[in-house]
């Protein structure tokens, strides 16, 4: 089913390529004799299309800011961000802690740092977690069919069933709080879409030309799932990888709002809410500052997603 | 159909069962015990006293047979005494507390497929305009804006800014309207994207094309040519709503201080109360089966093209 975007309004649809036919393939048709161009992959077109879109480009670059920020809080930081100053609690913004201090008298500014560091670990992290246990599980069930497929279909279709958050939380709760435990616990419930959508590739592709054709070459079984089906399945794993980053950001922030996910005094967006929360009436920045990083990290990617989803598949417009 | 009904309705019982299996596992598998204090550092109970409470609970046995009656007990509609509350048994909480998560989780719904679908109408009859702007723009941040963050900006805005409702509590329908609308959201931003996109389809389709040549004034062809049709695959996203519904409303209700189910399920969960744990999620578990089941039942009686 297509899927509207936010960025579809200002895009180009429909325009036609600047130089040269594309294929429904994507490879360039040379056109007249005296044209002479190499190729272009799937992906080159597909990043030419991303930076047409302004919306993603906006949220791509919001991304990157907050990746850099994560990278260099320790140099960015004015403060450690367990320092406390009790003669300071609950301040507003001033010259000496630009977006305030805490119920604990610690910089704002140098906590907001530290958590944009906790929200792209889980976000980036857990993807990688995710991609490593749901897509060789899809694969299996794609390629291997019958009962193989049946039972690992089965079992996708329950944890599928079971609703996502109150799982994590479930996960979290007997783990206790912390990184690694968020990690574990988003992996092992975030593989199901993924495994899902690769499985559907597979079945797919698996009856395609190219495949048989290989197959006819005397490629064997493994090497042509490997060199020859997944790659072609991987465009929307790697849509579904977009939408899975502020997804898992999402899952940490509600994880730690509740008290059950990074430990303090690491900070987290969510925890800072969170906590912040008791003081909404006297200290309000104290909620909304994180509350707004939060928010712009998640259009952010959301943003980006969309952008990537469309570049990938423009017949999905 | 009738086949397809059966076999759907047959295959609740092992979801669920699997869905207890997982649950009991997870926490069982996991370090820690109910019998742990509660207070953190504190000086652990005897272990005369642990075995007697362990025997108490019924902790002491085989885990299979931990399981086995539990099992046994729910389908006799007993889910036990809770360890966290112990002067209540789990049925009288969720009794308690299921009816207003399920009124404040009814309410959100509603108001989001109302909003949902006007919004996304809106946007495809005025494409790449300022209402297709406007909903889009309301579309994403409900979707990409996490509910709890939505609840602060809503309380500083309505409770404080312009003292219109109350910041929580469940006593009156003023007290209502918040924390429908924080969680309406979400949803109503899907729907609204879904809306939109199965619209402009169906705009570009043929039949519409021909009831518009034959001179359907514009009101006419959207609303029995274009929604009807539109609106079809809409349906199957009701059943991800409540899923969406379901979990967000642990948010909402403890931030608005609405005294229903998710704030128990929390509570529950770090307290190792297995009884509750375990209700809690079936319970959900089995709304959201039913509520899928009867999603793909009202698909299949709506579009004449889907064959079981």
């Amino acid at each position: 089913m297509a899927l509207s975007t936010p960025g579809s309004g200002t895009s180009l649809d429909g325009a036609p390529p600047l130089e040269g036919a594309l294929s429904p393939t994507g490879e360039t048709v040379r056109i007249g004799p005296t044209r002479s161009r190499t190729g272009t992959s799937l992906w080159r077109d597909a990043w030419r299309r991303l930076l047409r879109n302004k919306l993603a480009v906006a949220g791509g670059i919001v991304v990157v800011v907050l990746v850099l920020i994560a990278i260099f809080a320790d140099v960015l930081a004015p403060y450690p961000y367990t320092k406390t100053n009790f003669g300071r609690l609950n301040e507003g913004p001033t010259r000496d802690y630009p977006l305030g201090t805490d119920q604990l008298g610690r910089d704002m500014l140098s906590r907001m740092v530290y958590g944009a560091r906790v929200s792209m670990l889980v976000g980036l992290g857990a993807q990688v977690l995710i991609v490593i246990i749901g897509v060789p599980i899809g694969a299996l069930a794609g390629w291997a069919g019958g009962r193989t497929d049946t039972l690992l279909t089965r079992f996708i279709d329950v944890m599928y069933a079971f609703p996502r958050l109150l799982f994590v939380i479930l996960v979290m709760s007997m783990l206790g709080a912390g990184l690694m435990n968020i990690f574990i616990a988003i992996g092992l419930t975030g593989w199901v879409g993924i495994a899902r959508q690769t499985r559907a590739q597979v079945l797919a592709l698996k009856e395609k030309e190219f495949v048989e054709g290989a197959r006819a070459l005397g490629v064997r079984s493994w090497r042509l799932l490997r060199r020859h089906v997944l790659p072609n399945a991987l465009s929307p794993i790697v849509v579904a990888v977009t939408f899975g980053i502020p997804e898992a950001i999402f899952t940490e922030a509600a994880l730690s709002f509740i008290g059950v996910g990074i430990n303090p005094p690491t900070p987290s967006w969510g925890q800072m809410v969170g906590e912040g929360q008791q003081y909404l009436r006297s200290s309000w920045h104290l909620c909304v500052v994180p509350s707004i990083a939060i928010a712009v990290t998640m259009l952010s990617f959301t943003f980006l997603g969309d952008g990537v989803r469309d570049a990938l598949d423009p017949r999905l417009k | 159909m009738v086949h397809f009904a059966i076999s759907r309705v047959l295959w609740l019982l092992p979801t669920l069962l699997a869905m207890a299996l997982v649950t009991f596992l997870v926490m069982h598998a996991t370090p820690g015990s109910p019998l742990d204090p509660v207070a953190e550092g504190a000086n652990p109970l005897s272990p005369e006293a642990q075995q007697n409470l362990a025997r108490h609970y019924g902790l002491d046995r085989p885990l299979y047979m931990q399981f086995a009656i539990f099992v046994g007990n729910s389908l006799r509609g007993d889910f036990g005494n809770s360890f966290v509350y112990r002067t209540r048994s789990v049925r009288e909480i969720l009794v308690d507390t299921f009816p207003i998560s399920l009124l404040l989780g009814s309410m959100a719904l509603a108001l989001a497929v109302a909003g949902g679908l006007a919004l996304g109408i809106l946007a495809a009859m005025y494409q790449n305009r300022a209402w297709d702007y406007v909903s889009v723009t309301v579309a994403t941040a409900g979707v990409a804006v996490p509910n709890f963050v939505l609840a602060v900006f809503f309380i500083i805005l309505f409770s404080f800014v312009i003292p219109l409702f109350p910041t929580g509590g469940w006593d009156s329908p003023r007290n209502w309207v918040l924390p429908t609308v924080t969680l309406a959201l979400a949803p109503m931003g899907i729907i609204a994207r879904f809306t939109r996109a199965s619209m402009l389809e169906v705009i570009r389709a043929d039949y519409t094309l021909t009831a518009r040549a034959k001179g359907l004034a514009e009101g006419p062809v959207i609303f029995k040519h274009v929604l009807k049709n539109a609106l079809i695959p809409i349906v199957t996203l009701l059943g991800p709503m409540f899923a969406a519904v379901g979990t967000g409303s642990f948010f909402v209700e403890s931030i608005f201080r609405v005294p229903g189910m998710g704030r128990f399920f929390v509570l529950s969960m770090t307290g190792r109360d297995y009884p509750m744990i375990m209700a809690v999620v079936l319970t959900y578990g089995a709304f959201l089966a039913v509520m899928n089941l009867v999603v793909d039942l009202a698909y299949g009686a709506l579009d004449p093209r889907i064959r079981y």
